[in-house]
Order: C-alpha cells, then structure tokens, then sequence
C-alpha cells in the first residue's frame, strides 16, 4: 500500500533542532530549560576513566547516506525522502573498502537513511562480502516493498550472505504506524515474510535476520530477552513469521526524537529517567569503544549519535581520506549528555542490550 | 504548609520517604513490593498488567501514572492495557451484578 510520511526532516523544515549545535545546547541546559543534570563526563570519572578510550575496532559502520522512503517520527538521522544530496559517493566507498582490507576489520555495518537507496549500495555489499566481510544492513522493511527495483533485495541479500537488522516497533499496527508512518505496518510484514521465503531467520540456513525494537514514546524498551519472546510469539502466531534476536534499542535524545520530546513536554522527564536509569555496567561495553563511525561525505565519528551532532572524533586525522589506525586509537571518546541514553538500564547500542546486570 | 491539592504526581517520586515516619516497615514492604515484581511464573510485562487493572479498581492515580508507564516500559501496548482495564471493570461491574441474585432471593423470600 505504499508510506505515508509522518511530517518532512527538520532540515527540510530548516528547523534550528537540524543543527548539532543547537541540540547540544539543548542537552547541555543552554536551551529551554534549566541545566539540571549531571554531566555524562563526571559519572565516567566517578568510574575511575580520565576519559573513555577505545579499544580495537571490530565495526566499520558507515551512514551510507540520508535519503530514505520514510519520515520516522523518532529519527535520529533525520533521514527522509527530501535528503536527496547526502548519499556517499563511490570514491568515498572505494576509500572506505581500502580501509576494510588494509586494517582487516571483521564487520561492515550499513545504515541510513535507506542504505538501498544509495546508488552504489549493491557493488559496495558485493565488495565486502566477496572480501570475506559480515556485512549487516540495517533495512527499513518497506523500502523491499517501495518499488520494483527493490523487490529482489531479499535475494540479493542471501546471495551475500548479508546478515539483516530491521526496526519493528510493535507486533502491531497501531504502535509501528504511529512512529514510523501509515502503511508501515503492512509492508514491514509483506518484507519479513519476503525475507523468510528465502530463508532468512530459519535454523540451517545462515541467514540471520534480527529485528530492532525501539520504544514508541517516552519510556524506555523492556528486557530485550523478554521482549523477544513476546515478539516471536506473537509474529510467528499471527504473520507466521520468525527471525532470530531481538535488539531492544534506547531512543536518544536527539534529532527528531529531541523534537517529539520537547514538543510533547517530556523531554525533563526523559531526560532525568535516563539519568536514574544510569548503569555504570554498561560503560566497557558501550559501542562507541569498537565502532568506528563514518558519515556520508567520510568524516569519522565515535558513533551513529555523535555523527548527528556533528561531533567528530577528537584525534589528529576525522576523515577517510587521512585515515590512520594508530592516531585514531589514541583518542578520548567524545562524551556528551546523550550518553546516557547508551548507558540507561541493561545499556543500548546498534546490538541492543549491553549489560544484564 | 497547607496543603491545596488531594493529588499532586510529585508525590510519586516521594513515595520512597514513607520510611521516614516508619523505618522497619517501610523497608520491608519496599522489599516485598520489589520481590512481587520481579520475572517469576508471570513476567514483568503481565505483573505490571495486573497493576494497572487494580489500580484502576483501587482507584489510586499514582498507581494509574505509574503502570501506565510501567506497562509500555514492560512492552505492553495501548490495546493490551485497555482489556487489562476492562477485565478490572468487567469484575467490578459484576461484583454488584452478582449481588442481584442476593437481592432477587431477598425479594422473592418476602414477595407473593
């Protein structure tokens, strides 16, 4: 049935909350309201950590670009069908498949926006995964159902033995359409039983397929274990579907989902249940410690967040094309207070839950 | 200080300091209440279910605030929540309901 977008990006709106200066100003009580939190930094050094380093990168996650098919009311992208000019070009991919051999990173990570829709995104996938690379893509389910060019992904996908991670709100209409856009439901399901038809999240195959839950509003995601038992229950009895894990994945207080919560009057009370819920157990898990992050025009970040903040890494070289291994680990991580959204309760990161204690 | 309002949702957050007027108590019942809503036979997800109904049928508004945020945090969603609360009235309601029949025996024991 196609998406109905939810609203346009706050670029395209040319809202200020568009800017990483003004969310930071926003998150660190320069803005709206009073500065009654405590810093991020100051819990890291309650920890006995100077400052939080990385250890070696295991992840090359790379934004391949802004444009998407949806509107996500919670986007920390800010991704949408008006970002058409931020999508990473192939001399940026090249460089980036470079990377991949010369320091022999294990895993390639690709969001968006839409990655698909990125022109280059199939001979990149073929490229890594044809280097021995896990490449995992994070695919919106709709985009499968778009248009016809897309149809065949799920195939494509199993060809390269692509490992799958797909956000799914809910197990129902009314809590995935209301974050992600009418009719996101519907042909979120059409797509996983396209990806199980070709054997994606069946024992045997290989095929992994692993959804994102992220909660609808301002409350942070149950147990990941139980929320995944909930969900294969409940999509396997009414869809017939099945996949393998479930990541349960904080909303941070950021882009769009910075704007629902200020614009819902929650974002004091967000902010301080991410507070309460800080759990220093998280900390030497966090994702930003073997993750390295790049943006669509090659600069490097500690993470997909810091990326949407515009704050980038603290080391002599923060693009591609200066790219050094060696002065790279020699950085502080850059700490904000949207930190705390990756170390609330069992912890958040791309791969869900990080603590169970 | 007077007090103006019956109810005021700051009181939730203070709802720890119940131990001030009664240490021993206080504690002990925070460590029951805690024990009642850990993963055991029921998950936390139907626990905070549970509470949310009762709550509708005790009629508490801090019980009310907090499971109906304690029930999505759990992964509930609106539709689950609203039978939840239907299941509270559906008893409630027939708890006077079954009542008639002591009424009805009532009335046929003195009628003609």
């Amino acid at each position: 049935m196609g998406v109905k977008q939810r609203s346009k990006s706050l670029h395209s709106r040319a809202d200020k909350l568009s800017t990483g200066f003004y969310q930071l100003n926003v998150l660190n009580g320069k803005e709206l309201v009073d500065d009654k939190f405590e810093r991020f930094t100051s819990k890291i050094e309650q920890l006995g950590h100077k400052e939080l380093r990385p250890d070696k990168v295991e992840i090359f996650q790379i934004n391949i670009g802004k444009l998407c098919n949806q509107t996500c009311a919670h986007c920390h992208v800010d991704a949408g069908p008006d970002r058409k000019e931020e999508n990473m070009n192939r001399a940026h991919l090249e460089k980036c498949l470079e990377i991949i051999r010369e320091y022999d990173i294990p895993k390639v990570d690709i969001t968006g926006g839409a990655p698909e829709m990125n022109p280059n995104f199939r001979w990149f996938v073929e490229e890594c995964a044809n280097d021995g690379r896990l490449v995992m893509n994070r695919c919106n389910l709709t985009i499968i159902m778009a248009n016809k060019k897309y149809h065949d992904l799920p195939e494509f996908f199993a060809k390269n033995k692509v490992q799958v991670i797909s956000s799914l709100p809910y197990f129902t209409k009314s809590r995935t359409d209301g974050q992600r856009g009418d009719g996101v439901f519907e042909d979120s399901i059409k797509a996983l039983q396209k990806l199980n038809e070709v054997g994606y999240g069946k024992e045997g195959t290989g095929l992994i397929l692993d959804l994102v839950y992220n909660p609808s509003g301002a409350f942070l995601p149950a147990s990941q274990v139980s929320l995944e038992k909930e969900f294969k229950n409940q999509l396997e009895r009414r869809y017939q579907i099945v996949f393998n894990s479930l990541y349960a994945i904080t909303n941070l207080p950021i882009s769009r989902f910075l704007e629902y919560l200020l614009e819902s009057d929650n974002y004091e009370s967000y902010m301080q249940s991410l507070v309460d819920a800080y759990n220093p157990s998280t900390v030497d898990g966090l994702m930003c410690r073997n993750t390295i992050s790049v943006s669509w025009d090659g600069y490097i970040y500690d993470c997909d967040f810091n990326q949407m903040l515009d704050l980038k890494v603290a080391a002599p070289v923060q693009h591609i094309d200066d790219f050094d291994m060696e002065k790279l680990n020699d950085r502080a991580i850059v700490l904000n207070q949207h930190c705390y959204g990756c170390t609330a309760g069992a912890g958040s990161s791309c791969g869900g839950e990080i603590s169970n204690t | 200080m007077a007090v103006k309002n019956y109810f005021d949702p700051e009181n939730l957050k203070k709802f720890g300091n119940i131990t001030e007027f009664q240490e021993e108590m206080g504690k002990k019942f925070f460590e029951y209440y805690n024990t009642v809503f850990e993963e055991g036979a029921l998950t936390q997800r139907e626990k905070s279910l549970i509470a949310l109904a009762v709550a509708h049928t005790v009629q508490c508004p801090y019980c009310i605030d907090a499971y109906s945020k304690g029930c999505l945090e759990k992964g509930a969603d609106e539709e689950q929540m609203m039978e939840a609360v239907h299941v509270a009235a559906a008893i409630r309601s027939g708890a006077s309901l079954v009542n008639g029949v002591q009424m009805m025996n009532h009335v046929k024991d003195i009628s003609m």
